[in-house]
């Protein structure tokens, strides 16, 4: 039967335990077009492109391809029905070489022709302006590498149905419009594509048409070119949405963190800081924006005494004494026996911020279980912290027994920003504090925000939504690979402006102080 | 593969539960067990043409009863020493366990604690010291040994990542050859190739007869060090620091936590406590030194430690059957003319469906729906 | 010279037993599953196979040496990948932990064969008295001329075909490995089965195949320990469990590589045996000397951690079980 539709997928339910990731989901992908998938994260957009992939297998519903009825039972069937995706964490073995990696799992002559191979990538790499050295093995690869190693892996494929989950998140705008024009290209050969993203304008300029999921449920289907921000937003969250952030102007600022020249290797001997220097003041939110990779993790964990620093150094001013103290060197525990407040809300809430096997109450502890008692664990005061952090903040959960890994993403949110707030900090550092979260609880914690600096907390708020650094924070930090782009002032920048320092360095440009 | 078929879902789909009540635990345990002692059963009954429940009925003797009242009380006092012995490694695991640290080296922890337990059971025989004070010296040497054996892999693992399984393993084999070393220097009657009963006549660094029973002494220590770990790892900051390190490296740095001192600190406790089962195994039950000291108990504790999911009281069940297995295999090995080898077989099938009946608490089977064929 | 040439003999009889069960080891590691059930998976392979000979020589008058050897070898192949498949079923289907469940197929393994070992020697007549005389001509006999050649012909040529065997599988696995696609999938299951699955690589097809041919190759180590080593006779003396946990320790020195394992082999025998040839060492200091193969296998271990070169470590995913839609 000849069909428009490349893929058809009705009524699709998927639940994981409790939690329903999908709830009858129905949607089409037409030949020789680009379909947006958009929604919010957590809404269930990767789950149903992963069904069609063969990760997972749905509860009930059906999918049809070209017309058919098919059962997707593994990659390898998605594969023979012409669907390629390329997940957001990439899948490729590091020790393999790029060539390697694209002949994987392939079927054909037993005996491997590395070399034969290697020339039909070149060539596909030839045709779209790719760049993969096919002998260059994935662990030395930059992220990007990485990616068009993946699109390259595909093609080879043969794919007709092509996937593309989150694909812009670590590209630079420039890669972002070569990606895209590839992505046409393939439009223009009749594949079908699908493009997951929560970014506005990306959908806008690249797709035909969008299909928007909300909170696991399909929510509609507009064509592009009738369509707008506007009308996409409010059909991606709901409800119109409050964007306006309540922003008091800063009151009795007075420096708190100095950094000066800070510069550190990551674990790869890639120079991931080079001459970082800020001040963070007491009342005021800065932001720090930047795509990530760009060394905002790197500086946030130097000033936690995570990381290993190779110059520079960062005082912080202690309200109480008035000392100057260096915090280079310090570990995490010499800072704290130094009486220095420092709260750090990690980017890795489960792997770093948070024990996931534990409840809430032992989970309180893990910033200063060391403080009181000699040899016991003293439980009663993070009980009582518990509980209040489950009042106050609305945690859901069965009891504050409950691992936290059992938890929605919002909620164990709360209960690390929660924990972090009550030990009544000096500074407190946030990483992607909102990122995975609905828009009320991402609210909430922008309240919180507020407050901690309304008190004379000097906040640094490292995030990846332009439009929220612009409206939440005071001043923002610009960082580029690793450099100092510059510090604007969040009131009169705009997000151009913003966003074209993420991608270039303005030299001799920097307007701090 | 027909048309039909290609359209319909898999025949078993397996996902993963939420959490199960502890009554199907159990319920799930006690069936996995049965279906164990069923196949053996058979295994039995084709091998050796007796009658299974006869054998069975014979290793419950064998552990637990006998014949008269001074069989039934040795056969008892055995099985509760080698629950002692084995409880004692499986105590050790398990702080190691918890951290994700896989200590396979219980085996050779405890026998270079055994090993400084004969050392100074011979060596200080002569020295006229009061029993008491001689048993002490032992277990602070045995104790000190069995840590340093634990370190050794413990400190490589904290500074260079080295991967501990197989360190640990290999320990075990470099302490085996020590023990024959010592074994060799110490042997008695010369070229016997073996220590003999050490201090026979004197009985000299032995454990104490007390209300006379020999392994009151052995008892007493089981019993503190299980009590002793659970509140350890349950209670204590350092055991908090041992469940965080376990979870995530990162986040034990994030909480200020320092790995690799709590890695070295915790592989000493778990090698000083098999250091003092080894003391235990020489002192308290054997009173010679040999390779087969430990017997592969380390290995076993292994099992023991992690089936009991690093909780020192479900070790004490774990520990009891495996013991009553071993115990009941010698049994039926002498009375039936078989060979005591038989309970390595029964242990291997029962722990097999124990190992294999946990995927039914882990994960739940969802049958296709026989109405989506049509 | 002679001396030296007896231990390069001893050392490649040793070394060949350790080798089969480190080639059969490396194929199910490749895969991801640390199979620590070696040992008991070579006792399985060498008592399956004593035993079938043992019902074949006492049942035929004259028995024939080629089916002696033909029993011996499918015998120990079938009931060791029997033993690598009830392993992977526990670990692969029904997802238990690898380290406890090799574990305890070693104690399965050493139950089951010295339990049959030491009936086989009740039933021919006592201990030690077993002997499969025929079978073990069979696998000891050289290639009839090239064993003369003087030292050149005794170091290369006075073994039996097991020997020969054991160095092309370790360069047949090692093609298989590298070069070939199943081996290039193979090894993507050990590192990254989550990547693999998304290439379409059936993971679980994979680590069963490794596992249980794995399995099958480790037993033959077995095989050849009671054929050739022993000549042909049963003790239940634990030898074959040592020996098996040296194979596990030969995988590391090999660095996962089975063609490092030939000459790591050997190397092992050397210094286990190394002793035996060095004069006026007491009974003591032998069995100090005997630790050498362990000492050197953790300094091989401590190289390669601090190295870090990514080729030299263990895969990626090694003693982990995959779940698909874990999340």
């Amino acid at each position: 039967m000849e069909t428009n539709y490349a893929v058809e997928m009705k009524n699709v339910t998927k639940t994981f335990g409790s939690t329903v990731a999908n709830n009858n989901v129905s949607l089409t992908i037409k030949k020789g077009e680009i379909l947006s998938l958009l929604g919010e994260n957590g809404s269930g957009k990767t789950t149903i492109m992963n069904m069609l992939a063969g990760i997972y297998f749905p509860d009930s519903g059906q999918i049809y391809i070209n017309g058919k009825e098919e059962s997707i039972r593994s990659p390898k069937d998605a594969y023979d029905l012409g669907i390629g995706m390329i997940h957001q964490h990439f899948k490729l073995v590091d020790i393999f070489s790029a060539t390697e990696n694209v002949i994987l799992g392939q079927e054909g002559k037993e005996r491997l022709n590395k070399k034969a191979v290697a020339a039909r990538i070149r060539e596909i790499c030839d045709k779209y302006g790719f760049d993969v050295d096919p002998d260059k093995k994935v662990y030395n690869m930059s992220v990007s590498e990485k990616q068009t190693l993946e699109i390259v892996k595909v093609i080879y494929r043969g794919a007709d149905i092509l996937i593309l989950d989150e694909p812009t998140a670590v590209l630079t705008p420039q890669e972002t419009e070569k990606l895209f024009t590839v992505i046409r290209n393939m439009r223009a050969a009749g594949k079908a594509i699908v493009i997951i993203t929560h970014k506005l304008h990306e959908v806008l300029s690249i797709s035909d048409r969008v299909t928007i999921l909300r909170k696991g449920e399909y929510v509609g289907t507009v064509d592009t070119k009738d369509a707008n921000e506007m009308i996409l937003t409010e059909m991606m969250v709901g409800k119109k949405v409050e964007l306006n952030i309540d922003r008091k102007e800063p009151e009795n600022t007075v420096k708190r963190l100095e950094v000066k020249n800070l510069s550190c290797y990551n674990k790869e001997g890639r120079l991931a800081l080079d001459n970082i220097s800020f001040t963070a003041n007491a009342g005021e939110i800065l932001g720090i924006a930047g795509i990530s990779g760009c060394g905002e993790k790197e500086l946030l964990e130097s000033i936690a005494g995570l990381q290993k620093t190779a110059r520079g150094s960062v005082i912080f001013n202690d309200p109480e004494s008035g000392q100057e103290i260096e915090l280079i060197g310090k570990n995490p525990k010499a800072i704290k026996n130094l009486g220095i407040a420092l709260s750090f809300v990690p980017e890795d809430r489960l792997g770093m911020g948070l024990v996931g096997s534990m409840g809430m109450i032992e989970n309180m502890m893990l910033r200063d279980y060391n403080k009181e008692g000699v040899i016991f664990l003293n439980k009663s005061k993070p009980k009582q912290v518990a509980e209040a952090i489950k009042e106050e903040l609305g945690v859901v959960t069965p009891s504050i027994n409950t691992p936290v890994s059992r938890l929605s993403g919002g909620n164990v949110q709360k209960v690390l920003v929660g924990r972090e707030i009550s030990s009544a900090p000096a500074v407190l550092m946030t990483a992607y504090a909102v990122r995975g979260l609905d828009i009320n609880t991402s609210y909430s914690i922008y309240n919180l925000l507020n407050k901690q600096k309304e008190n004379g907390v000097a906040v640094l708020y490292v995030g990846e939504d332009l439009d929220v650094l612009l409206a939440l924070c005071d001043r923002i930090l610009v960082l580029c690979g690793g450099k100092m782009s510059g510090i604007v002032d969040a009131r009169t920048t705009t997000k151009e402006e913003v966003g074209l320092m993420m991608t270039s360095i303005r030299k001799g440009d920097t307007k701090d102080e | 593969m027909s048309k039909a078929a290609a359209v319909r879902e898999p025949f078993i789909r397996i996902t993963k539960r939420d959490k199960m009540p502890i009554w199907k635990k159990i319920i799930i345990y006690v069936v996995a067990i049965i279906l164990a002692l069923a196949v053996s059963a058979l295994f039995i009954f084709f091998v050796t043409k007796l009658n299974p429940i006869d054998v069975y009925k014979t290793m419950w003797q064998g552990a637990f009863g006998g014949i008269t009242d001074t069989v039934k009380k040795l056969h008892r006092s055995v099985t509760i020493r080698d629950i002692c012995t084995l409880l004692l490694l499986g105590v050790a695991l398990a702080p190691a366990f918890k951290m994700k640290f896989w200590n396979c080296g219980a085996e050779g922890q405890m026998l270079m604690g055994g090993v400084a337990t004969a050392f100074m059971m011979i060596n200080l025989a002569d020295a006229g010291l009061p029993n008491w004070l001689l048993l002490v010296i032992m277990c602070v040497s045995a104790v000190i040994f069995g840590a340093v054996w634990g370190l050794i892999p413990a400190i490589f693992k904290a500074v260079w990542n080295t991967n501990e399984t197989l360190f640990t393993l290999m320990m075990n084999y470099v302490a085996i050859q020590i023990t024959s070393f010592c074994v060799a220097k110490w042997e008695n009657p010369y070229g016997s190739n073996s220590v003999g009963i050490i201090n026979q006549a004197t009985q000299v660094g032995w454990f104490p007869t007390w209300f006379g029973q020999k392994y009151v002494l052995n008892i007493i220590i089981a019993i503190i060090a299980t009590v002793a770990m659970f509140i350890y790892l349950k209670k204590t900051k350092q055991g908090y620091e041992i469940a965080v390190v376990g979870e995530s490296k990162n986040t034990a740095k994030y909480a200020g936590i320092s790995v690799k001192k709590v890695i070295i600190r915790t592989m000493i406790i778990s090698g000083a406590v098999c250091g003092l089962a080894g003391f235990v195994g020489v002192a308290g039950v054997d009173h010679t030194i040999s390779t087969s000291t430990a017997g592969g108990r380390g290995f076993t504790a292994i099992i023991v430690a992690w089936l009991a999911k690093f909780n020192t009281f479900f070790m004490v069940a774990i520990t009891l059957l495996i013991i009553f297995l071993n115990r009941g295999a010698s049994e039926i090995a002498s009375k039936f003319a078989l060979n005591e080898y038989a309970s390595n077989i029964i242990t291997g099938i029962i722990l097999f469906f124990i190992l294999g009946c946990e995927f039914f608490i882990t994960y739940k089977m969802n049958f296709r729906k026989s109405a989506k064929e049509a | 010279m002679d001396s030296v040439i007896s231990l390069i003999q001893a050392a490649v009889v040793f070394g060949t037993v350790i080798m089969f069960g480190c080639i059969g080891e490396i194929m199910s590691e490749k895969a991801g599953n640390l199979n620590l059930g070696v040992p008991g998976i070579m006792y399985i392979g060498a008592i399956a196979s004593l035993a079938s000979v043992f019902m074949y020589e006492s049942h035929v008058a004259e028995p024939n040496k080629a089916v002696c050897v033909i029993i011996a070898l499918v015998s120990c192949f079938a009931a060791s990948a029997l033993a690598g498949l009830i392993y992977s079923f526990l670990t692969i289907t029904l997802r238990a932990n690898q380290n406890v469940t090799g574990l305890t197929l070693t104690i399965f393994g050493s139950g089951i064969a010295n339990f049959f070992g030491g009936s086989l020697n009740k039933m021919a007549g006592g201990v030690g008295q077993i002997s499969v005389a025929n079978t073990s001509e069979a696998f000891r006999a050289r290639i009839p001329g090239l064993s003369s050649l003087g030292a050149f012909g005794k170091i290369f040529f006075s073994y039996g075909f097991m020997v020969y065997v054991a160095i092309i599988l370790a360069i047949l696995v090692n093609y298989f490995l590298k070069r070939t696609r199943k081996g290039l999938n193979l090894r993507a299951v050990g590192e990254n089965p989550a990547t693999a699955d998304a290439a379409g690589v059936n993971v679980t097809k994979y680590k069963y195949f490794a596992t249980v041919i794995g399995a099958g190759i480790s037993g033959l180590g077995g095989v050849y320990y009671v054929m050739d080593y022993i000549k042909g006779t049963w003790a239940n003396d634990g030898t074959i469990e040592k020996l098996g946990w040296l194979a596990v320790a030969l995988v590391i020195f090999a660095t996962w590589k089975s063609v490092n394992a030939i000459w790591g082999a050997y190397l092992f025998g050397i210094l286990y045996w190394a002793y035996f040839y060095i004069p006026n060492l007491t009974r003591a200091s032998q069995e100090l000397f005997k630790m050498i193969p362990y000492v050197v296998t953790i300094i091989v271990l401590l190289f390669v951690s601090l190295r870090k070169k990514k080729e030299n470590q263990a895969p990626a995913h090694l003693g982990l079980s995959y779940f698909r839609e874990e999340r």
